[in-house]
């Protein structure tokens, strides 16, 4: 009967335990207050009902008290504050070593592809006890990714990116809703989490035949003739990109800004926005001329190129030699 | 049949003209209030009906009985209405425009045409919001989040959007009228610290509208602009930001929540000293709270974006303000019911729906408590958790004041008093059906059901039947007061001027009063709240 009637969501991810505990925690101070203030109330309702011959007792008020219950109610709340900020902090702290999703939402599905180049629609297989990092846009309207069992959601813009990960501990498949309004079929944008084990999930990623992402960018980063300029050796017309992903990048008007997606999004689509310092705005513009995929790719090479000598999981995809 | 009084009448502001020009050309603010308490009634039953639908589909876990289409035009239009064109001027339009030169002791409000035409205003912005509803309706929610709402609903984004504009005008002439009222037009004596608390929520309230409607104005009109000629202020292939308009939308439409519910704390200030026979503990204190909520109301809004893509610095100092608006509302609780301490309580319906009040309204408070929490907010934002924790605040505590507020004063607007023993059933069956309207949605919310869902998984349904089965309780707990209040204006028993043996200014003129309200201008001389000087009625049953 109790599948039918739940009382508690599924508890899947490292964040979902933390979020657990601050939300018991809340639910007993709540109850603690309710109870506290209702039975005042009843006591002086019933105490002090009017009865022939007793006339109220005139009280102008008392500045301990007010402060007393200005003060305390004060710092449970800041306490309270803390707490939700530590867990917020901690989601918020990116992932390391994490397998990455590129996720593309639109009026009404989302399309997810792994770095590894396997593509999956309103489905999505990650592996257990891993950090995953949700690289996210949309194409149309705001959506939100949201999965109960991990306690997490980001709503998705279009026109750039914005990211979350986690990290489940137990397999299993779990909802996953479009938490933003999105028009009509906007409780039809649903789909699943499916949560592996890390064996399961390599031979499920191995399963059909795909392209790393990296190296799909790669291939598209000379189509598009990008690798002219951006030359590996400094000597091009556009800045090198080798290991620029992650780092600080001075621009030519003195400003800093951080090498992340958003700045790689925004460089290719209006280039002239952030000039590196040193270079002329001689880039071409490629909004409307790349698709988000398309970026996506191009996002996961430039990444690429930053990334450590190969460990373990996906190759460095500079080298390997092109097609 | 009931036979008419048979003293000759006396001359009140009912009785003095008669005829519907009489009504329509009217600047006597208590005939004004009357124009807005049918409107806004109209417009409370619209959205009530649209809510009532919304629950019946939901009944099912599939999408049975309308089309989502539909299902999303309901749920907009009953945000719509219900939060532009009811609880907005709810308490201010109705109660405030009744009291508030009663209150200090005016014969009117500063600008008596100026209040008239905030009225009419009002009518025409909500004539344009049922055209809007009869020819099709809008489906944007009643946030307009774009570029949703600029760029992709094929709905009546542009008549809604502009209904609202509309309708922002009426509430910004009030808020003008009370503000510039409280400063000049208070009796002799009657001193900013003898004011009832009643005045000073409506004076905090007033500051809101004044100075956050201008915001919403804007926005809207930036949506209708990018809609009709596209700006490109909203788009992102433009260059622009679809978060620029959710900092704007709930710029104003945070603050929203404290016009709405400011009003009813300051009823909620009037009926228990009243029903405690006592002055108000924590005068100061209270009247400091409206104000301060007033102003930290403004720095808040953010908190509706934790998961829109803000910075997670901004997202950390908005948390933090929003737990300093929340001490004052605190602090209102701990005095409303330290005043009952030492009291001569009785429980007459005002007093129930004060009692009911408290309880809701401090469920609502702590449950904003979670979703002022970062780490919470992230899972319950956007879920039926913060549709729950609306609720309570909007209704649990805005409409308990104000039904509160009617069964106070109508002996004084009417001049007959309401059958007090339907009058507490009607109190108990809306309490018992808010709770259960809306309790199970917390627990749905934490659980993970998004909010504005046509059709949702299986697992979730007994909550939502539960909910379908409050809401046909709580349409009955409605509907009782305005069939016993239409009743009573010709069967009710003649009201005394001071049924209750209340404190305040508008107790001591007639019921109904006369259209300038006092025969001759009041000197105050005593403190709000003076209850130790003033009897308390021999008719009003004592004890529950």
């Amino acid at each position: 009967m109790f599948d039918n009637f739940p009382l508690w969501p599924a508890r899947a991810s490292v964040g979902a335990a933390n979020v657990d505990a601050l939300y018991i925690f809340l639910v007993a101070l709540s109850v603690f207050t309710c109870v506290a203030i209702f039975t005042m109330i009843l006591v002086f309702a019933v105490k002090y009902r009017r009865r022939p011959g007793v006339v109220a007792e005139q009280i102008e008020g008392s500045n301990a008290l007010e402060i007393t219950w200005s003060v305390i109610p004060m710092i449970i709340f800041l306490f309270i504050f803390a707490w939700g900020a530590v867990i917020y902090f901690h989601e918020r702290t990116p992932a390391r070593d994490s397998a990455q999703i590129y996720v593309v939402a639109k009026q009404w599905m989302w399309k997810l592809q792994h770095e590894e180049g396997v593509r999956e629609i309103n489905e999505l297989h990650v592996p257990v006890d891993r950090d995953v990092e949700l690289i996210m846009t949309s194409q149309d309207v705001i959506h939100s990714f949201y999965v109960p069992a991990f306690r997490i959601k980001q709503d998705v813009l279009p026109g750039r990116y914005t990211t979350f990960w986690f990290r489940a501990t137990k397999t299993g498949t779990y909802h996953l809703f479009c938490a933003e309004y999105c028009g009509t079929q906007h409780s039809g944008m649903i789909g699943q989490i499916v949560v592996m084990e890390p064996a399961q999930y390599e031979a499920w990623l191995s399963g059909g035949p795909s392209i790393p992402l990296p190296q799909a960018g790669q291939k598209l980063f000379a189509e598009l003739g990008c690798s002219t300029c951006h030359r590996a050796d400094t000597q091009g017309r556009g800045p090198s990109l080798e290991g620029v992903f992650g780092k600080p990048v001075m621009l030519e008007d003195g400003r800093t800004v951080m090498a992340d997606e958003n700045y790689v999004r925004e460089s290719i689509l209006t280039p002239a926005a952030k000039v590196v310092k040193g270079f002329k705005p001689v880039m071409p513009v490629f909004q409307g001329l790349v698709s988000d995929e398309q970026l996506n790719a191009l996002v996961a090479y430039v990444k690429s190129l930053s990334q450590p000598p190969p460990e373990q999981g996906v190759k460095r995809a500079s080298a390997t030699p092109l097609p | 049949m009931a036979t008419a009084a048979v003293t000759p009448e006396r001359e009140h502001y009912l009785n003095q003209e008669y005829g519907i020009k009489s009504w329509l050309l009217t600047t006597d603010h208590k005939r004004i209030a009357l124009l807005y308490l049918v409107s806004i009634t109209f417009f409370f039953f619209i959205g009530g009906f649209l809510a009532l639908l919304i629950r019946l589909e939901l009944l099912t876990p599939a999408g049975d009985l309308v089309l989502a289409d539909t299902y999303n035009k309901l749920f907009t239009m009953h945000g719509q209405i219900m939060i532009f064109f009811f609880l907005i001027p709810s308490i201010p339009a109705v109660l405030g425009n009744f009291l508030v030169p009663m209150m200090i002791g005016a014969k009117d409000l500063a600008f008596p045409r100026i209040n008239l035409l905030s009225w009419y205003i009002y009518i025409a912005a909500g004539c344009l919001m049922l055209y809007c509803l009869g020819t099709g309706g809008v489906d944007t929610g009643w946030t307009f989040y774009t570029p949703f709402s600029t760029a992709f609903s094929n709905t009546r984004v542009v008549e809604a959007g502009l209904a609202i504009f509309i309708a922002g005008f009426s509430s910004i002439l009030t808020g003008l009228n009370f503000v510039v009222t409280i400063h000049r037009m208070r009796a002799p004596g009657m001193t900013w610290t003898r004011l009832p608390l009643f005045i000073w929520s409506h004076y905090a309230t007033s500051i809101i509208m004044l100075l956050g409607t201008p915001v919403l104005a804007i926005t809207l009109v930036m949506v209708v602009l990018e809609r009709t000629l596209h700006l490109g202020i909203f788009d992102p292939r433009l260059g622009g930001d679809p978060l620029l308009f959710q900092h704007l939308f709930w710029f104003y439409s945070h603050p929203a929540v404290y016009i709405m519910i400011l009003p009813s704390m300051g009823v909620i200030s009037e009926i228990i000293p009243c029903f405690s026979r006592k002055r108000i503990f924590g005068y100061n204190f209270i009247a400091l709270a409206s104000i301060s909520i007033a102003v930290i109301g403004f720095l808040v809004w953010a908190h509706h974006m934790f998961v829109a893509g803000i910075s997670l610095y901004s997202a950390l100092i908005f948390s933090l303000l929003s737990y300093l608006v929340a001490v004052p509302s605190a602090i209102k609780v701990f005095n409303w019911t330290a005043t009952m301490y030492k009291g001569s309580i009785t429980f007459s319906t005002p007093m129930l729906y004060a009692f009911g009040f408290i309880g809701l309204f401090t469920m609502g408070g702590l449950t904003g408590l979670f979703l002022a929490a970062l780490g919470i907010d992230v899972h319950v934002t956007d879920t039926y958790f913060v549709v729950a924790h609306f609720h309570y605040i909007m209704v649990g505590g805005a409409v308990m004041g104000y039904l509160g507020g009617m069964h106070f004063w109508w002996p004084k607007i009417s001049g007959r008093m309401y059958p007090e023993n339907w009058g507490r059933l009607a109190a108990l069956i809306v309490f018992i059906g808010f709770n259960l309207t809306f309790f199970p949605q917390f627990i749905l919310g934490y659980l993970g059901m998004p909010r504005r869902y046509w059709q949702y998984p299986p697992e979730y349904q007994v909550l939502n039947v539960l909910s379908t089965a409050g809401a046909t309780i709580l349409a009955v707990g409605y509907l009782l007061p305005m069939v016993y209040f239409l009743w009573s204006m010709r069967y009710g028993k003649i009201a005394d001027d001071n049924p209750w043996g209340a404190s305040g200014l508008e107790w001591m003129t007639s019921s109904p009063p006369p259209t300038f309200n006092f025969e001759e201008t009041p000197e105050v001389t005593w403190e709000a709240y003076d209850y130790a000087n003033i009897p308390a009625p021999e008719e009003v049953q004592v004890g529950g």
